[in-house]
């Protein structure tokens, strides 16, 4: 069976606080969906990485988040896009340490160990797309 | 602006994390911790996480250095209440606060503080002979 989406928002990402509503979009989705409390923090932090990373490194974007349906389970997906100026080497982003700013680099190797399912393409001067999905 | 409320208990600090942190109010509470540590001379600093429902790597390494400059200002740091669900997530997100005092509750917490505190003292009277 095709996977449905059953519900779809949007939430423009500019400064910190647009981080903190992404949180508590995420959240209310997760328990929408009758998440356990350690599925919802999981999901919540990883939407709380990846809004991050997008104000901090690609000046703002935009994150999707939409709820889930393939066969019985039910999920989140987050789609978060910028065009700010990518990510040359996608591998090197990945691992846990690496930082082009002041973090400790556990963004995108922590939202990817957080999620189900994850997705990313980035183009150098164009922008970077990333999906996550957590199911239920 | 935007404040966490810094307790003064003796020789403690005591600061109770309530709201849902934006970046912002973090590095606010990081100052504010510092100054009064030295305003007071406080010996040690007790944050009560137990209303966070996440910590995120940013808030993680907040919490990292409140203790690491609390440590340079002769003061121990515990971190107390944090629920199970963010344990298991901090540590797969790859972050599990080595070195960093923690305790279930404000109780054990301030406990501990006292236990820190006299064993650095001991420490002092030591190397003083």
């Amino acid at each position: 069976m095709p996977m449905q989406v059953l519900s779809a928002e949007s939430i423009p990402l500019r400064t910190s606080d647009d981080v903190v509503l992404v949180r508590q979009a995420a959240r209310k989705l997760a328990v929408a969906l009758g998440f356990g409390i350690v599925d919802q923090t999981k999901l919540v932090t990883a939407s709380s990485e990846l809004a991050r990373n997008t104000v901090d490194y690609a000046g703002g974007g935009t994150v999707r988040l939409e709820t889930l349906r393939q066969d019985r389970k039910s999920g989140v997906r987050l789609v978060f896009e910028d065009q700010g100026p990518g990510i040359p080497d996608i591998d090197l982003a990945l691992r846990d340490g690496y930082t082009s700013g002041n973090g400790m680099g556990l963004g995108l190797g922590g939202a990817r160990r957080l999620s189900h399912e994850f997705e990313i393409a980035s183009t150098p001067g164009i922008g970077t797309r990333i999906a996550i999905i957590r199911w239920k | 602006m935007e404040r966490i409320p810094i307790l003064k208990m003796g020789e403690f600090l005591l600061v109770t994390i309530q709201v849902d942190m934006h970046d912002r109010l973090a590095l606010t509470l990081q100052d504010d911790l510092t100054s009064q540590i030295v305003q007071h001379g406080s010996r040690g600093v007790l944050i009560d996480i137990s209303a966070l429902e996440m910590v995120d790597s940013f808030i993680g390494r907040m919490l990292g250095s409140i203790a690491g400059m609390a440590n340079l200002l002769d003061a121990s740091t515990v971190i107390v209440g944090m629920r199970p669900s963010v344990a298991i997530t901090l540590v797969e997100l790859g972050m599990s606060l080595q070195g960093i005092r923690t305790a279930l509750d404000v109780e054990k917490g301030m406990a501990s503080l006292r236990t820190a505190v006299s064993e650095s003292e001991s420490a002092d009277a030591g190397s003083e002979r």
